[in-house]
């Protein structure tokens, strides 16, 4: 009886969290006067293609993806690189810098994004940077740093101690040992950080919505919402292929972490 | 810093180890340096000027006229019925979504610590959410919401624009903050769960507890500083919430779902009020600090 209950309530849960995943697919697959008939229809009669090849007529969304895709790569190279030696500096030095830090990626999640991109805007503006993809790059940077420095400090801290002393007794000096013994075993993290920081990036809205003003520079988020103009009254077939387009980098790069993060790899070395 | 000093040394000379640990303290800082320098410039540099924009009169993002006004925009702000009312709706929808998705995200993480079947299939399905750009989840819902070509409807046989109605517009969004932010939630109280020792469940069937006081005895406790941690960054990242539902309304009908921020944000960059927008920005700031301490202070003492 117990077990019926539980079963009845994850059936609830797949299909709370799957029937909007699914009318999104239907409704990109239909055809114009499919989509006008009073009584919806749950699988398409005639599916289509043809609203994937209409979202790229309707807006320039393979530009957008670009604008995205770079924006994303930039962003995220860069906040890794720059956040990598600061998160080993964190995780093997502690004290006052280390608790700062900590400090400043707690309150950087408090703080609502409006006392800080109102500032921000007039510095870009300044610097000439508002209507610019490394405008955005700036901005995207400083948002993902304080995580990604977080996250990665926890991976420096997951690479004993004891294996870059054992190293320093061999004889390595530090950035040999660093580089030969700690590097490699880090190297899961940071693939992790940095798709992380990507996923954030290439999703990324609020932000770039005040510093991308002009359609011709919008990334990929800023022009899926111009698809549902001013009144919602979009062209539903197109918007809903353009979103699930949208979608798809995120899920391989999640996929890849979900691997990623599960591969053990810490338990092995530190018995080798 | 004097944490260094603790560590099992090589066995050097106090001279070679004073200098052992300014050579480290330095050292230190040239690595942190390049993270330092755009967090300084672009973040807290930013944080720091925006909070000085709260007690001027800017009027717009050219800021080279405005005056010191002191505390003249928190008192517009207590007698602004817009205000209050954006404040009102935000409270209900942080607290809402942040409570109702923790139960169903307690519940679930629950059963797929069960290992039934299909908690596979629940669990991959669990990471899309998570993975979508929230502008495609709010796009998502519109069309689940279309009064036309609307899934809900269709399933409930009904007729209703559920963005657009004065009364059911919030609940409609509130629904959407849930379906966004349960996955994460349960993955979290899962790996919580997952980290009870197993020994403590033994110990109690022993001693002939059933599977609700285990539940009360074991589980709540254990689980505890995990429920603290989640629910308080859900509540934040809730209060913070505008992408999400500047897609799905934009805060309308009648800013029956104007969340604080899409309210700051309008201020900001529609009417051009800098320096009123920057006030109510550090007010919410202050808000939740408060509850956030508050919860947190309660939580400690009761667990001592």
């Amino acid at each position: 009886m117990r077990r019926v209950g539980q079963y009845a309530a994850l059936v609830a849960y797949v299909a709370f969290l799957a029937f909007p995943l699914l009318w999104l697919l239907s409704t990109a697959l239909k055809t114009p006067q499919e989509m006008a008939l009073t009584e919806p229809t749950w699988i398409p009669r005639e599916p289509t293609l043809a609203n994937f090849g209409d979202a790229f007529g309707e807006q320039d969304l393979i530009g957008a993806a670009l604008r995205s895709l770079v924006v994303a790569l930039f962003a995220s190279v860069i906040t890794v690189l720059i956040s990598l030696p600061a998160a080993y500096a964190m995780a093997r030095h502690r004290g006052l810098v280390n608790k700062l830090a900590i400090g400043w990626v707690l309150v950087s999640q408090v703080f609502p994004f409006i006392l800080i991109i109102i500032p921000l805007f007039m510095i870009l503006r300044d610097l000439d940077l508002i209507n610019t993809l490394p405008g955005l790059v700036v901005v995207h940077v400083t948002f993902t740093l304080p995580f990604a420095l977080w996250m990665l400090q926890g991976y420096v801290r997951a690479v004993p101690r004891e294996l870059e002393e054992a190293a320093a007794v061999d004889g390595a000096s530090r950035l040999r040992s660093i580089a030969s013994v700690v590097a490699p075993l880090l190297a899961p993290g940071v693939v992790a950080t940095l798709l992380f920081a990507f996923i954030s990036s290439w999703n990324e809205f609020m932000f770039a919505l005040v510093v991308l003003q002009n359609p011709d520079v919008m990334t990929l988020p800023l022009t899926l919402v111009r698809f549902t103009g001013p009144e919602g009254v979009a062209r539903l077939g197109p918007l809903a292929a353009a979103s699930l387009m949208a979608t798809i980098p995120s899920l391989i790069f999640f996929a890849i972490i979900q691997r990623r993060l599960k591969s053990g790899l810490m338990a092995g070395a530190v018995k080798g | 810093m004097t944490a260094t000093v603790t560590r099992p040394a090589p066995p050097r000379g106090p001279r070679a180890r004073r200098r052992g640990i300014s050579r480290q303290t330095r050292e230190m800082w040239v690595l942190m340096l390049p993270a330092l320098v755009p967090v300084l410039l672009f973040s807290v540099g930013p944080l720091l000027y925006g909070i000085g924009l709260a007690f001027t009169d800017a009027r717009n993002t050219r800021v080279h006229q405005t005056e010191f006004v002191g505390l003249e925009n928190f008192s517009r702000l207590l007698t602004d019925a817009e205000f209050w009312s954006s404040f009102q709706i935000g409270a209900i929808w942080a607290v809402s979504v942040t409570v109702l998705q923790f139960l169903a995200a307690l519940g679930l993480a629950l059963l797929l610590n069960e290992k039934l079947r299909f908690s596979g299939l629940a669990r991959v399905l669990s990471v899309v959410p998570w993975a979508m750009p929230p502008v495609v989840i709010g796009l998502m819902w519109k069309l689940v919401y279309h009064p036309d070509a609307g899934l809900l409807n269709d399933l409930l046989g009904t007729h209703v624009n559920w963005l657009a109605d004065f009364s059911l517009a919030l609940p409609a969004i509130i629904v959407v903050g849930i379906w966004a932010g349960m996955p994460q939630t349960t993955v979290v109280l899962l790996a919580g769960l997952q980290n009870i020792p197993k020994e403590l469940y033994e110990a109690g069937e022993m001693d002939g507890a059933g599977t609700w006081r285990r539940f009360w005895n074991i589980t709540l406790p254990q689980l505890r500083p995990v429920i603290v941690a989640i629910t308080s960054l859900d509540f934040v990242w809730n209060i913070n919430q505008f992408g999400l539902v500047y897609v799905l309304t934009q805060g309308g009908p009648g800013g029956r779902t104007r969340l604080p921020m899409l309210f700051a944000y309008e201020e900001a960059f529609r009417y051009r009020m800098a320096g009123y927008a920057s006030m109510l920005g550090l007010a919410m700031a202050i808000v939740v600090l408060a509850v956030l301490g508050l919860y947190l202070w309660r939580q400690m003492r009761e667990a001592k």
